[in-house]
């Protein structure tokens, strides 16, 4: 079904902001490509013009070639580009810049061998206590049924759904080993590593059904630690979030 | 070339030190001939013995780990499918009725890359090729400290058999990936644990080992033989020792660390609160697991450039013998090793742009990644350009040492979009982050070290092995190593995660399958493209050409000891009058000008 989406390349881009590392890997291999053929082309050429030939001594009289020096300086010259003019802020955006809150809809993912738990603070916008204690099956975040924070909180399992065209921030958590939250389609990956919270961010253009990947071996089942990622129009969203919340307060406070 | 040798061999006037000290430990050598088998093959302190024995045990376990990696490639391309033939005879822990346990499947991960790295590649790249041609290149009788050198193996040997062994522990060997990151490491099965204790033994082994090379290269030079002579393969030893010597102690750390953990249930690496299979894990907590990812990768970037820089010292020597030109730019060479030896140290946390670390951080460890790719591209460069003018005779050797440099140049070069944290993002641990690496070790390295087998066989065992065998080797192995990994950056830029069991769970991953398929029958393929290079090895140590003590016409000085040389290896001490590579002096007759031989000769 999402075949469309895949091939033996970069995947399909769906957020707002992956075309910038996407633009950065084609720079870069652009680069390599330039680098490799030319030097490739250097050796083979150098193999056969120099091969043993019969009564032909090498000539080992010392000499200078300026051009590896201008090669050697254009890729440092190139380097300082690619770090100051790509790297840098690329990475600066994903990791500091985040959207306001007000907003982007926040949502935490804790991962667990061999799933993700995802939690929507309700309405009130506020994540409800969590205590490993409480963990259990129907529980599996160990949300406290004390806390009024959480009382319209919504949680699904291997489940994320965003509203199109919405920052979305991600806090995540692990409830046992490293984890690594990853959605091709987002250009989004960030290690999730038990005892602190690491925040992420991504905003979609599309909608459509992609999947979450454990990028972090996890253990025995990380090959299935598979969670689906929805992207749906703003409405849909919304409809689908109040009727969540509703369900919850209304189970709590008939 | 046998008499030039000794004879002419001019006595200093001036007492020298280490020329009196070789030769009681020549005399100390030859003494030892008459010491029992065990002691002379077994628990010898002859370099050359432990060399040789570096190198077999390093060759058995490449073909083990290999062979671990050619199972895990069946479950890859037929997820789920039983391994025909031989998977019958796994127990039921690895496979029932042949169809391969995830758990299995990341041993054989974790297995293959802890053997590749610790028991197969470094031990023959410098246990092997270091202790054996390390005294002999400089010309000194053996190591400095040949008791600590038998140590040295007997440690790995010992490492190496805990390694194994842990297969055999209830639950299986380790799991968790040669990284063995925490607290997946900490909560996995014995075999862990035996990992661990393995490791320690690896660890210590290297320690005597990086101190025996440190100290031969530095006192036991023979006469004449100033750093600036030094072939560049010593170099290579010698900055590979200081890597071993510092990069390492952090990983024991770690180990200990680790085993506390495992054991005194202490929680040097796992936090408070956490929760395994819904059930609260007793641990003291207040640990943090990143700290493990410091300690073990300020080790493992280090080991990345003890795993290459040996395998460049080999390519430098064969290239040029094989040009019979003198190597571009030897100073060159020799400031980027000790440059990139020093740099190593400082871009350890590039492998974990993606832990979470701030900016400042990783711009850091970024710039601190471009720079050390410019003395790899110096000694790059340095090599092609040697090739320029030469008269260049392509034997196996030669094939091999040609074919390490554009294939360590893919390496490289798609090392620069991993060092780049944005562009890490998308390729971070996929199967481009296994291309490359591999690109780097597997046609990088171990090409290295082929051509150094094929080079050098005749002087350890005064035969030639054959040019037809090895040509079909070089050929078919370069075709099918290329074939593997190759596929391996398609796959990685299509997000393809590493380490999954079953690679058609994802729909992305799905969509790349048909080169799953492809590469494993590429690694079949290798793995029978290596069936000449066993015949050969065995065959020319029977049947080989007989050679003397020079078959490839080469100046440094291990070309003018005997084939194979005797304990204490120079029948005389010899001195040093030039540089190492002086191949078609200009006026000279012949097109090469040993390190030892004199003006006239």
């Amino acid at each position: 079904m999402q075949e469309k989406y895949y091939g033996w390349g970069l995947p399909v881009d769906v957020s707002v902001h992956g075309w910038q590392v996407d633009q950065l890997i084609v720079v870069v291999h652009v680069f390599m490509a330039v680098l490799f053929i030319g030097w490739f082309s250097f050796l083979i050429y150098a193999l056969i013009r120099f091969r043993q030939k019969p009564a032909h001594q090498a000539d080992a009289r010392a000499r200078h070639f300026k051009l590896p020096t201008y090669v050697e300086a254009g890729v440092a010259l190139f380097e300082v580009v690619l770090l100051c003019a790509f790297s840098f802020p690329i990475f600066s955006q994903a990791r500091n810049e985040f959207p306001r809150e007000d907003k982007a809809l926040k949502v935490r993912v804790v991962a667990e061998q061999f799933a993700w738990n995802v939690h929507y603070p309700g309405k009130d916008g506020l994540f409800g206590r969590m205590d490993p204690k409480l963990i259990k099956a129907v529980n599996p975040l160990g949300l406290d049924p004390a806390d009024p924070a959480g009382r319209d909180d919504v949680t699904t399992v291997n489940q994320l759904r965003v509203p199109v065209h919405t920052p979305v921030i991600v806090e995540l958590a692990s409830k046992d080993v490293i984890h690594s939250f990853a959605i091709p389609v987002m250009r989004v990956k960030q290690d999730v590593i038990p005892g602190q919270t690491v925040r992420s961010w991504f905003e979609a253009k599309q909608t459509g059904n992609f999947q979450i990947v454990c990028a972090q071996l996890c253990g025995l089942g990380h090959y299935r630690m598979r969670g689906f990622f929805t992207v749906q129009d703003k409405d849909e969203f919304r409809t689908w979030f109040d009727a969540e919340t509703a369900k919850k307060t209304g189970q709590k406070q008939p | 070339m046998n008499s030039e040798l000794g004879s002419t061999l001019k006595r200093p006037k001036r007492p020298d030190k280490s020329n009196h000290k070789m030769e009681s430990l020549m005399g100390g050598r030859r003494e030892n001939e008459k010491l029992p088998f065990w002691r002379r093959y077994i628990f010898s302190q002859d370099h050359k013995v432990i060399g040789i024995q570096y190198g077999i045990t390093g060759l058995c376990f490449l073909l083990f780990g290999f062979t671990l990696m050619m199972l895990m490639r069946w479950q890859l391309a037929y997820p789920g499918k039983p391994l025909p033939l031989i998977g019958q005879f796994f127990p039921e822990t690895a496979m029932i009725s042949g169809i391969m346990l995830p758990e299995f499947y990341n041993q054989l991960g974790a297995m293959h890359g802890t053997i590749m790295v610790f028991l197969g590649v470094v031990p023959l790249a410098v246990g092997g090729f270091g202790n054996y041609f390390l005294p002999l290149q400089v010309g000194a009788p053996d190591m400095a400290f040949p008791k600590l050198n038998m140590v040295s193996y007997w440690f790995y040997f010992v490492g190496g058999v805990v390694m194994i062994a842990s297969f055999f522990v209830p639950g299986g060997a380790a799991q968790s990936g040669w990284t063995s990151y925490p607290p997946l490491a900490d909560i996995a099965p014995t075999g862990q644990t035996l990992w661990l204790v393995g490791m320690a033994f690896l660890i210590n082994s290297s320690l005597l080992g990086s101190l025996n090379f440190i100290v031969t290269t530095v006192q036991l030079r023979t006469e004449g033989m100033s750093f600036f002579r030094l072939p560049f393969f010593v170099w290579a030893q010698f900055v590979t020792a200081f890597l071993l010597l510092l990069a390492f102690p952090p990983l024991m750390a770690a180990a200990v660390l680790q085993l506390m953990d495992r054991l005194a249930h202490t929680s040097f690496f796992m936090p408070s609160g956490l929760v395994v299979a819904g059930k609260v894990l007793e641990a003291s907590g207040g640990g943090n697991p990143l700290l493990w990812q410091h300690l073990f990768w300020f080790l493992a970037h280090p080991e990345v450039y003890v795993l290459i820089l040996p395998a460049m010292g080999i390519v430098a020597e064969i290239i040029t013998c094989n040009t019979r030109k003198p190597i571009y730019g030897y100073k060159a060479l020799v400031y980027s090793a000790l440059f990139i030896g020093f740099m190593s140290f400082l871009v350890w946390a590039h492998h974990m742009y993606l832990t979470g670390m701030g900016t400042k951080m990783s711009a850091f460890f970024q710039i601190t990644t471009m720079i050390i790719s410019i003395p790899s591209v110096i000694v790059l460069t340095t090599m092609v350009l040697t090739l320029w003018g030469g008269s260049i005779r392509f034997n196996t050797p030669m094939l091999f040492a040609i074919a390490f440099l554009p294939m360590f140049g893919i390496g490289g070069l798609t090392g620069l979009p991993l060092g780049l944290a944005a562009a890490d993002i998308h390729l971070h641990d996929t199967y481009y982050v296994i291309g490359h690496f591999h690109y780097v070790v597997a046609p990088g390295t171990i090409f290295a070290l082929f051509a150094g087998i094929y080079h050098w066989f005749p002087k350890i065992t005064g035969r030639r092995m054959s040019e037809t065998l090895g040509k079909i080797h070089f050929w078919s192995s370069l075709a099918f190593i290329n074939g593997i990994f190759m596929p391996m950056f398609l796959q990685g830029l299509a997000g393809v995660s590493r380490r999954l069991f079953d690679p058609t769970q994802y729909a992305h991953a799905l969509s790349t399958q048909p080169l799953n398929v492809f590469i494993s029958i590429c690694a079949w393929l290798l793995g029978l493209a290596q069936i000449p290079f066993i015949l050969n090895f065995f065959g020319s140590l029977f049947w080989g050409r007989r050679t003397g003590q020079n078959p490839w016409e080469a100046t440094t000085l291990e070309w003018a000891a005997p084939s194979p040389p005797p304990h204490g290896n120079f029948p005389k001490p010899v001195r040093v009058y030039r540089g190492p590579y002086e191949y078609s002096a200009p006026g000279r007759k012949k097109d090469f000008w040993p390190q030892n031989a004199l003006e006239a000769d």
